[in-house]
């Protein structure tokens, strides 16, 4: 479907993704929510280490989920797990099963995933060329034949950042700042229409302001898309998702609406962490 | 049709990276070509006359090059008399007293005279120890080389010396000792493991120059006594053996090859492997 | 005691030799300082020396020709005639030539080293490749007459005027040495310099550039080709000058493969001759003074060339020392 998408023009791009809005269900629970990523038994390891355990997991779609937990807890590497972004780091080995849509990951062409998920990371890591040539980049290298600026625009309006340099798109992308980097990375990301965002502590290097941009710039992204974020700001976890997960020492603890997992937590461990006492 | 275009990526990608895989290993067999080559060639060449005797007359066979390496060793000893004190005390400067804009410009051109073509110094060694006294000598071609030796081993001086830790300077200052005593019985002491490896791989560099010789060492077919006189070096032989005519001569330029090899490549081998494990040295 | 110094004579009397101890002390330093400063500045003082000599001793040379010696075609000792021009073009043409060559295979190794390899396995063949690196010049001579002559003779040549015989840079009589083999031979003894430097350049680019790109669906090496070398490529093109400057200047293994004919050939199959391999052949055989001067003229020459290219490779990667290879 989204590789279709690919081959038309802006406007088919649109109907694919309101056909994708058309399948959110309104539902409550993670059972009854359509599932974009369902993780069973997932192991991996860094060498002989092992930092995850056992993990089984249902990302519903067109919601937030995000993954908290106390740092070294294994939520990052997790995450990146999703498009198999860890196996760019050598001697580590993932087991056990990731479902994408019903498909196995571990299967699929592993190019192919990463254009269907997208990532966003800790520090903004704009490339050193143009703002446009940023956002132009993932359509190039897919061989994207429509008309490059509209979908360019149409990228930067998604991530709220055209007004700001709709007049300086061919300046370098390092003059930008902090914030703006970031929502470039994500447009860049958009541009390519990925079912998923995985976003690994996005806010981490940015100020309040432009956390809260950021933030809001999620919740209207959730129409189109399903996105993951690493946070380790449970303040952000509560406020911008819809589900959240607790790991700890590299095992999900525990997974619920976020409304229920802050106010009623089930695993004393989970009341500790959020309460605040320790992480 | 973007699955054609993804297909077309992925043999790309794969053909691109094995082809830098089999850049890497055809450049490493290269150095296991070179020597197999020597070790086949120069092998059955050497015999106890290549490192006992002088050089025969054209015609006839035997001979050795017995003057050559002396001359190359007298070469070496004067190369380390001239460049090796320079290189170390323009590093202590540099790591130990230099300000920043005189520190930058020293290093600068320390970086530039490294790269001044070998034949270049040679001219400049012949302008200063040649041709004011109007012959060739030993002399001037450990001038030559001492010249060369300089830059290298004022670079990995110095970046030794700036590897010392802060705080055992502090321990020492902390003690009451001056910032030269410091210094002496310190820091150079706690460097002089990668100091001296520096200073052997410099002159393992100039020990294999030919250039810097031709005029200045000349090149000689016996003993040179003293210092003032033209002296034979292993290299100028090789070079002067390997465009001659003779079959025998070019049996011996393998020989000699292979011994200037075999040194410069052991030393070279010892230094890195003490370097590596100490943190590395930049080979340029 | 005086008047001037109040807080550091609390032990006025005893002290007084304790000060002079202090100050001779302080003396020393300044001492240390000044003896290894003089030999700091001895680098400044050879350096310029070495200008200074060189300028001086090609004073004739350049009072007879002028800029006439580099336009100039004729090499004739015998009626005292000198122009530069056949050994600039045999130093351009061999110092291109071996570029051509070791540029894509040394680019190609770095990457594989920086990107691909295991770090243990790409830190092995660095070593050997710096072991490479240490070869004397003389032995890559004497394996161009021995190895790559003969080869250029019976293969290389033979192969080369059969696929592209017509080109005129491929015609022309096959004698083994010339500019061909000259570039082949110095291609070899850059490439590791290629290597070494865009291998550490390479591994200075930030991990996340890598990730951004291949986060997008972007293969390995298009990651590679389209971002990490982009962010290297001041570092890349400081390495290329570096090896540029090696090949202008080296000296003994082109001498013994370029066949030592002061004459400008379109073909590469030609013999040729370049600045630093007329310097080693006739330096000492330069009977007259003008000659010699000539002859000191041409390294002054290629000192001048080696000089600028080494100055701006060192520029390019302190640069990309410094944060990449941002846009301009």
């Amino acid at each position: 479907m989204a590789s279709a998408s690919q081959g038309n023009s802006a406007t088919a791009a649109e109907t694919a993704r309101q056909t994708r809005m058309s399948e959110r269900t309104p539902a409550t629970t993670p059972t009854e929510v359509s599932v974009r990523f369902e993780i069973s038994n997932l192991d991996f390891y860094y060498g002989a280490k092992q930092a995850v355990f056992g993990l089984n997991l249902k990302i519903p779609k067109n919601k937030i989920t995000s993954l908290i937990g106390p740092s070294g807890c294994g939520k990052s590497t997790f995450l990146r797990t999703l498009n198999r972004m860890n196996e760019t780091i050598r001697n580590t080995r993932v087991r056990g099963q990731i479902l994408l849509d019903g498909q196995d990951i571990l299967e699929m062409d592993v190019v192919a995933l990463r254009r269907r998920v997208g990532m966003v990371f800790q520090r903004p890591n704009p490339f050193p060329k143009s703002i446009y040539d940023n956002v132009a980049y993932g359509l190039r290298i897919n061989g994207y034949r429509g008309r490059l600026p509209d979908l360019v625009e149409h990228s930067l309006k998604r991530a709220a950042l055209w007004d700001e340099v709709k007049n300086s798109l061919h300046k370098s992308a390092f003059a930008l700042s902090g914030g703006q980097q970031q929502r470039l990375c994500i447009a860049r990301a958009l541009a390519v229409d990925p079912e998923v965002l995985l976003l690994d502590e996005p806010c981490s290097a940015l100020d309040p302001v432009t956390t809260a941009k950021i933030e809001e710039l999620m919740f209207h992204l959730k129409d189109s898309c399903t996105l993951a974020i690493v946070t380790h700001n449970m303040q952000q976890a509560a406020r911008a998702s819809d589900f959240t997960a607790f790991m700890l020492d590299g095992k999900l603890i525990e997974h619920n609406e976020t409304s229920k997992l802050f106010t009623t937590p089930q695993d004393p461990r989970t009341e500790a962490y959020i309460t605040g006492r320790f992480g | 049709m973007s699955h054609v275009r993804l297909i077309w990526r992925k043999s790309l990608n794969a053909v691109m990276l094995t082809l830098t895989g089999v850049a890497a290993f055809g450049v490493v067999s290269i150095l296991f070509l070179i020597l197999g080559y020597f070790i086949y060639n120069g092998g059955h060449s050497l015999n106890w006359d290549f490192f006992t005797q002088l050089p025969k007359p054209v015609g006839e066979l035997g001979g050795g090059m017995a003057n050559a390496i002396v001359g190359s060793l007298k070469l070496l000893l004067l190369a380390a008399l001239i460049g090796l004190p320079t290189g170390l005390l323009a590093g202590v400067y540099l790591a130990e007293f230099g300000g920043k804009a005189l520190g930058f410009l020293i290093r600068y051109t320390t970086d530039l005279l490294n790269g001044v073509p070998s034949i270049v110094i040679g001219i400049f060694a012949y302008a200063l120890a040649v041709e004011p006294v109007k012959h060739f000598s030993t002399l001037a071609g450990g001038l030559a080389l001492g010249i060369m030796v300089v830059p290298i081993t004022l670079r990995s001086t110095e970046e030794f010396l700036r590897a010392v830790s802060g705080s055992l300077r502090e321990g020492a200052m902390a003690l009451g000792a001056s910032k030269w005593r410091t210094i002496a019985t310190v820091v150079l002491p706690a460097a002089s493991g990668g100091i001296i490896t520096g200073m052997l791989l410099s002159l393992a560099r100039v020990a294999g120059e030919t250039a810097p010789l031709l005029f200045t060492a000349l090149g000689n077919r016996f003993w040179s006594p003293g210092w003032s006189q033209p002296t034979a070096a292993l290299p100028l032989m090789i070079y002067e053996y390997a465009i001659s005519a003779y079959d025998d001569w070019h049996r011996q330029a393998w020989a000699a090859g292979l011994v200037l090899l075999a040194l410069v490549l052991l030393a070279n081998l010892g230094c890195r492997f003490v370097l590596n494990r100490r943190g590395t040295i930049r080979s340029v | 005691m005086s008047t001037t110094s109040t807080t550091f004579d609390r032990a006025a009397p005893p002290g007084s030799r304790l000060r002079a101890f202090l100050g001779r002390l302080r003396q020393g330093d300044e001492v240390a300082h000044v003896i290894t400063l003089i030999f700091a500045v001895s680098i400044l003082v050879i350096t310029s020396l070495l200008v200074y000599k060189l300028w001086v001793s090609s004073h004739l040379s350049r009072a007879q020709f002028g800029w006439n010696f580099f336009w100039t075609t004729t090499w004739d000792p015998i009626f005292d005639k000198f122009g530069a021009l056949p050994f600039i073009y045999g130093t351009l043409v061999t110092s291109v030539i071996s570029l051509i060559i070791a540029v894509p295979l040394g680019l190609a190794a770095a990457i594989f080293l920086a990107e691909l390899a295991p770090r243990k396995l790409s830190d092995s063949i660095a070593f050997l490749i710096d072991l490479l690196a240490a070869v004397p010049s003389v032995i890559y001579g004497l394996l161009g007459i021995f190895v790559v002559v003969p080869l250029m003779r019976t293969v290389i040549g033979p192969a080369l005027k059969a696929t592209l015989g017509d080109l005129p840079i491929f015609g022309g009589p096959n004698y083994g040495v010339g500019f061909l083999t000259s570039g082949i031979v110095l291609a070899i003894m850059v490439v590791p310099f290629i290597i070494s430097v865009s291998r550490e350049v390479l591994l200075t680019v930030p991990r996340d550039q890598r990730e951004a790109a291949l986060s997008l669906g972007a293969t390995r090496w298009e990651a590679t080709w389209q971002v990490v070398v982009p962010w290297a490529r001041s570092g890349i093109m400081g390495s290329i000058f570096l090896a540029l400057a090696r090949a202008l200047g080296e000296t003994m293994a082109v001498t013994m493969v370029i066949g030592n004919n002061p004459k400008i050939s379109a073909s590469l199959f030609a013999p040729g001759y370049t600045i630093a391999a007329v310097i080693a052949n006739e330096f000492t055989e330069a009977t007259g003074d003008l000659y010699l001067s000539s002859l000191i003229e041409l390294g002054l020459v290629l000192f001048l060339m080696t000089f600028l290219l080494n100055g701006l490779a060192r520029l390019l990667i302190i640069a990309t020392g410094r944060g990449g290879g941002r846009p301009s």
